[in-house]
């Protein structure tokens, strides 16, 4: 290269640390909480609170997940199977139904049809707590309070994801598709089922991948809703259990056993589905 | 598409003018029936969940604030449900807790949103700079948050923030340090830095992909015409990723103004946080400790107003800073 390339190796080497430094620093800050709580897992109740998370000495990882299922009548296990049927349930339905509108919205014209999808955005915007009040009062209207259904009806809502619909169904859903499926004298419906959602795949996938996140990560709506124990998912129950830690210590190593397998389910989901959600974060952003 | 589908049968049309228009014409008419069936087919299924479950509670919540159930004399007789027009707003708008809980959330934001928005586009012009060594893995460590569910990163940090527990603390305790991060001053940084640390690594793989996006002759371009790596990043890349930073920026704002978990679980461990810290957590106060649904409905569309309000004005904010830029070019 040019004679001015050893006086420049200097400050660029320089800069290569700095930025690898800043990203290094960064995925510290990132990771050793989790990795703080995989190490408490595996603490009983004394040694957590010596603090000395390194020593192996008291390696209780394995009563620790035993004393979580036998707590309180094995009611991790239900919490546990709540928290997958609303968020594995609701998010299949959910993205289902979320990206067959989005898909309408793209490929069908009406009128008023942009004023309709503003409606649609302006959803997004509204914040959960104030519907929770509204949803309540209807919910026990219609007998519904305490039970499995006002939880999973407010969740399948999702106007985000017809807005990623709308995109995926642009982007990955030729009119020429539809054209000739309409000139073959298939029926519309058919068409969307059979050829559609079929390219929709992998949008589908990212839809219902954020609405899992979502409908795991809920807290507020079970909150409200919910009073019987045998109803909560995960998030609920554990924000009970560590409510009663502060009086009973034998709850944290519980708490604690039962956050890191919580984790493990969305992780998973994350990992298997990668290549999927990261199109989709593309689709969703770039728009 | 139209042109394409009139052209090609223009040679048989011609053969029987007087009768295919007719029923051409009335084909088209039965398809385009058919077509708007099938969309309503599709799309029901979701406009039925915005009607139950968006537009009658948001109507719901308007209405129950400006009624409100009184209970004639001493609680005996049938309760009355009465028009009280604005009283329930002006006892939310008067309510000293309330508005410390909009305070609060105020500073939050202003706090959080700038942190969040300029470290995660940091991060990810660093990212993309193409000097960082192991970048799918950095990027895989930074993003693993995102798969903490909100109440257990609440749960884990406010173990780290607790004494006896934290390992953090002890290291602050070995170098002479007494720190609480659940005191007055530092609870609600402390509430920031969970938000950030749960969402940093989703907003950065956003950003990381908006960039990707970006034309590579661009860059190129402005490497010969002699910008450094930093100029690049600052002057070059950034504007024109600008419509994700503005998403995320709103994003980040919906989100910032519900705050409620992380509180909510703090709140166990620590006395600095008062039942109504955040306007969320006054809402669910009035409603569900106090029942007063009026109270609790006017303070929901307080805060509406104010969702609507903010991301409104950031859109129109931006639009406008940005239309300048637009037609120098």
């Amino acid at each position: 290269m040019s004679t001015g390339d050893s006086t420049l190796m200097r400050p660029r080497l320089l800069g290569r640390a700095t930025v690898n430094a800043v990203v290094a620093i960064s995925v510290l800050y990132t990771l050793l909480p989790v990795l703080w709580l995989v190490l408490a897992a595996g603490k009983n109740r004394d040694a957590l609170f010596s603090s000395n998370l390194l020593s192996l000495g008291d390696f209780s990882f394995v009563q620790n997940v035993r004393d979580l299922f036998a707590m309180d009548d094995g009611l991790y296990t239900r919490w546990y199977g709540n928290s997958l049927l609303y968020a594995v349930l609701g998010a299949g339905v959910g993205a289902l139904v979320s990206v067959a509108c989005g898909y309408a919205f793209d490929k069908y014209g009406f009128r008023h049809k942009e004023k309709l999808f503003g409606l649609v955005l302006a959803a997004v915007m509204v914040p959960q707590t104030v519907l929770a009040l509204p949803l309540y009062l209807m919910a026990s209207e219609a007998g519904l309070v305490n039970t499995f259904w006002a939880v999973f009806i407010p969740v399948l809502f999702n106007p985000f994801g017809v807005y990623l619909g709308r995109i995926f169904s642009q982007g990955y859903v030729p009119d020429e598709v539809l054209e000739a499926a309409r000139v073959d004298g298939a029926g519309e419906l058919t068409t969307y089922v059979r050829v559609a959602l079929r390219m929709l795949g992998p949008g589908l996938v990212t839809v219902f991948l954020f609405q899992l996140t979502a409908i795991w990560n809920n807290f507020f709506l079970p909150m409200v809703m919910l009073s019987d124990q045998d109803l909560y998912p995960v998030s609920l129950g554990l924000y009970q259990w560590n409510s009663s830690a502060s009086v009973s210590p034998e709850y944290y190593p519980v708490v604690i056993m039962g956050s890191l397998l919580a984790v493990v389910p969305l992780i998973l989901a994350f990992a298997l589905l990668q290549r999927f959600w990261r199109s989709g974060l593309t689709a969703g952003s770039v728009k | 598409m139209t042109a394409t589908t009139q052209a090609q049968p223009t040679a048989p049309a011609t053969a029987s003018r007087a009768t295919v228009p007719a029923s051409a014409q009335r084909a088209r008419k039965r398809a385009r029936r058919g077509q708007l069936a099938a969309c309503a087919v599709l799309m029901a299924p979701f406009f039925a969940l915005l009607v139950t479950v968006f537009l009658i509670p948001v109507g719901t919540a308007i209405y129950l604030s400006f009624f409100s159930d009184d209970q004639p004399g001493l609680g005996f007789g049938p309760e009355r449900t009465i028009f009280v027009g604005l009283r329930s707003y002006a006892a939310v708008l008067t309510d000293p807790t309330f508005l410390s809980g909009l305070a609060t959330v105020a500073l939050y934001c202003l706090i959080y949103i700038p942190l969040m928005v300029i470290g995660a586009l940091a991060l990810a012009l660093l990212l993309d700079s193409g000097v960082v060594r192991l970048r799918a893995w950095a990027q895989l460590g930074l993003f693993l948050p995102h798969a903490v569910p909100g109440i257990i990163a609440a749960l884990i940090w406010l173990y780290l923030y607790t004494p006896g527990i934290s390992p953090v603390i002890d290291l602050f305790a070995k170098a002479d340090i007494t720190i609480d991060f659940l005191g007055i001053h530092t609870v609600l940084p402390s509430i920031v830095n969970i938000a950030l640390w749960s969402n940093l690594g989703y907003n950065m793989v956003v950003f990381y992909a908006a960039l990707q996006a970006v034309p590579r002759e661009v860059i190129e371009a402005s490497v010969v015409d002699g910008a450094g790596p930093v100029r690049t990043a600052l002057q070059v890349k950034t504007p024109l990723v600008r419509t994700s930073i503005v998403m995320v920026a709103i994003f980040t704002l919906i989100w910032a103004l519900q705050l409620f978990t992380e509180p909510m679980l703090l709140s166990q461990s620590s006395p600095m946080i008062n039942s109504r810290f955040s306007p969320s957590m006054y809402i669910y106060d009035a409603a569900f400790t106090r029942n007063n649904y009026s109270l609790a409905a006017a303070a929901s569309v307080v805060l509406l107003v104010c969702t609507i309000a903010l991301s409104y004005g950031v859109t129109r904010w931006t639009s406008r800073a940005n239309t300048p830029e637009e037609t120098a070019r």
